[in-house]
């Protein structure tokens, strides 16, 4: 479902060219929960923002669904993340000013779906939130604000969800109550998922993971328990924030 | 996005920086109004001097005394005004033999006088004239009757009031039947008593004056009771003599034969006199006019001004609301909006401000126009017509004021990367 063969990314700092990733082959499945980790520097975010049609490569060949992104313009990469992919960020990036349930029906206002409102508050209410759509943001707390993200990334039934570092501003059981979201959703409805943290706990509840460093992929393991933390006791699947 | 999804969006951000919002319309009302008002003005003053012109009656000539080898001492005494012409003269032009394209002459005197009945009194200009005058200057009696031959030859105390005049000394009662007292002279020292016999229909201004606002007396009762307006050899000069010609062609020939005649009765050789035709007139009132295109372009300098700094300020507010929300931009573009979404966002956005500014300030121009329409600003009278035309070029300006301005922030934003909007702080 997705293919990046010999990626590359360079930045240039002034004059000086900065390689990010060098080479990259890489191929995710259909239903994949794959975590990718790395120090900092080693290129994972580049990678994420390239998996996110967010930026293209300097060279290589990125096949996502059977498209070749890597040759598509800005406008019509645009599209593909309004159909195909779903992103959910460390810092939630909901608009400060709309109430969730407009957060939600954003994306599909910009694909011009008609009967938005339903489909926004379904998604909400598949994440608990039937009772907080009318709440903005600065009314919620962050794992409630993190849910509302996950609700808009899920309302255009993505073919891709890209989670970067989605717990890192949360406490550390809410934390995980936002992983068992991600784990139920891969697991009931087959979503693929692209999870970058640099934390092993979180990366645990992936089946796969990569490891990244100076821009190459130095390691890829199957996990072979996922949802198990190493250092601790379980996904504690019944503690709530 | 669809449009309607664009404007509810524009709206909401609009709505989340109210102050903001309206003090960016503020340049475009001040501008808006202004051209509407200054078009309402352009406009009216224009009919206004047409519809005086008009008002003075049809194919008109008006004699008007010239230079003459009058003394300073009698330019003194008469405020500088020549006296050449005299009554006979206007009753040797009323002659169907010689000028058959002659309907009618009414010779006139007019002098300020002070007019009391009752408890009220009011300061008005006295017209001694002829029965001819009705109908030279289309201007008609409404109530009781006109002066007749025979107060004429009576050299009858009897008067016809101006409308306003009417009203101000008689208020609801008719005047018909009452008498009114007449003063004139150095502090009123000569008194009269009229007694008023027709009031005129309502006229307002015309280009010699308003015409609400005076009386009407016989002119031999004039020349004979009042013996301040003779002249040093007696005779009793007249200030203007009116000739209603029957056909606009004959204008020409008129002017000539009555020039002919007027410097043989006068015994000169250069005419003492001018022949005045209503389009002479009207030339005379476009140079009263000037000055209040001064007062036009001044308005129209403002207008402009206005715009274009109310256009600046708004081209400012949207770099500054880019800015502000590049965050917001990246979102919305991780999200899938294109270039072209984020341009018509804020496009639409600089659009609505002026486009309300414009409506807000087509309203206030009209109130204004309204406002001023009628009164005496400046010591001139104002006159203001608003037009549809005025109204829509107005607002066009408005939202061409907020593409021009709107599209660089816009296109700004548009470009932004999502990547760098995104990690913006």
């Amino acid at each position: 479902m997705v293919k990046l063969t010999d990626i590359t990314k360079v930045y240039h700092a002034g004059d000086v060219p900065v390689p990010a990733l060098r080479g990259i082959n890489l191929e995710i499945g259909e239903g994949e929960f794959l975590a990718i980790m790395g120090p900092s520097g080693s290129g994972k975010s580049t990678l994420l923002n390239i998996l996110g049609c967010l930026d293209k490569s300097t060279t290589g060949r990125y096949d996502l669904d059977g498209l070749e992104v890597s040759a598509f313009d800005e406008d019509h990469l645009a599209v593909i993340r309004n159909r195909k992919i779903g992103f959910v960020f460390q810092s939630f990036n909901l608009l400060r000013r709309l109430p969730a349930i407009e957060q939600v029906e954003l994306p599909l206002l910009y694909r011009r779906v008609n009967d938005r409102r339903r489909l926004a508050l379904q998604a909400l209410g598949d994440l608990g939130l039937a009772d907080r759509v009318a709440h903005r943001p600065t009314q919620l707390s962050g794992g409630e604000q993190q849910r509302v993200a996950i609700a808009r990334c899920l309302v255009t039934n993505p073919s891709l969800v890209l989670a970067d570092e989605p717990t890192g501003a949360l406490d550390t059981a809410t934390g995980h109550d936002i992983m068992h979201i991600f784990q139920r959703l891969n697991a009931e409805r087959g979503i693929t998922i692209v999870l970058v943290t640099h934390e092993r706990e979180i990366a645990a509840y992936a089946h796969r993971v990569v490891h990244l460093q100076d821009g190459q992929i130095v390691s890829d393991e199957q996990n072979s328990s996922p949802g198990r933390s190493p250092g601790s006791d379980g996904g504690s699947e019944g503690s709530t924030a | 996005m669809t449009i309607i999804d664009t404007i509810r969006t524009a709206l909401g951000a609009l709505a989340a920086n109210k102050l903001r919002s309206s003090l960016t319309m503020l340049g475009i009302i001040i501008g808006v109004s202004a051209v509407i008002t200054l078009m309402a003005v352009g406009q009216g003053s224009q009919k206004g001097v047409t519809e005086r012109i008009r008002g003075l009656g049809s194919n008109l000539l008006f004699i008007r005394p010239g230079q003459s080898q009058a003394s300073n001492a009698e330019a003194a005494v008469y405020g500088g005004q020549s006296l050449t012409l005299v009554d006979e003269d206007a009753y040797a032009i009323n002659d169907p033999e010689r000028f058959p394209y002659v309907e009618g002459v009414a010779p006139q005197i007019d002098f300020e006088g002070r007019l009391i009945a009752g408890g009220e009194n009011t300061t008005t200009t006295i017209i001694g004239t002829t029965p001819d005058y009705q109908y030279v200057r289309d201007f008609y009696v409404a109530k009781g009757q006109f002066l007749s031959d025979d107060d004429i030859t009576r050299k009858g105390l009897v008067a016809v009031l101006g409308h306003r005049v009417a009203q101000t000394l008689f208020g609801d009662t008719d005047p018909v039947g009452k008498s009114v007292r007449l003063a004139v002279g150095p502090g009123g020292m000569i008194v009269f008593n009229f007694r008023v016999i027709g009031v005129m229909e309502p006229k307002g201004a015309t280009a010699t004056g308003d015409e609400d606002d005076l009386m009407f007396i016989p002119l031999p009762t004039m020349q004979a009771r009042i013996p301040i307006l003779r002249n040093p050899q007696g005779l009793s000069n007249v200030f203007q003599i009116s000739v209603k010609v029957s056909d606009r062609d004959d204008f020409e020939q008129a002017e000539r034969e009555i020039g002919a005649l007027l410097l043989e009765r006068h015994n000169v050789s250069e005419p003492d006199f001018e022949i005045l035709t209503q389009t002479d007139v009207a030339n005379l009132q476009a140079a009263e006019t000037e000055i209040s295109q001064t007062l036009w372009a001044a308005m129209a300098a403002i207008a402009g001004i206005s715009l274009a700094v109310g256009g600046i300020g708004i081209m400012n507010i949207m770099l500054v609301s880019v800015t502000e929300r590049t965050r917001e931009i990246g979102i919305r573009k991780a999200i899938g909006a294109t270039r072209g979404d984020i341009l018509m966002q804020f496009l639409v956005e600089a659009l609505m401000v002026t486009m309300a500014g414009g409506a807000i300030g087509v309203i206030l121009g009209v109130t204004l126009s309204t406002l001023a329409d009628g009164r005496t600003i400046l010591e001139q009278s104002v006159r203001a017509d608003v037009s549809a035309v005025a109204v829509i070029l107005a607002f066009s300006v408005s939202a061409v004021i907020g593409l021009f301005f709107g599209i660089y922030p816009a296109f700004n934003a548009s470009r932004l990367n999502p990547i760098e909007a995104l990690h913006h702080e």
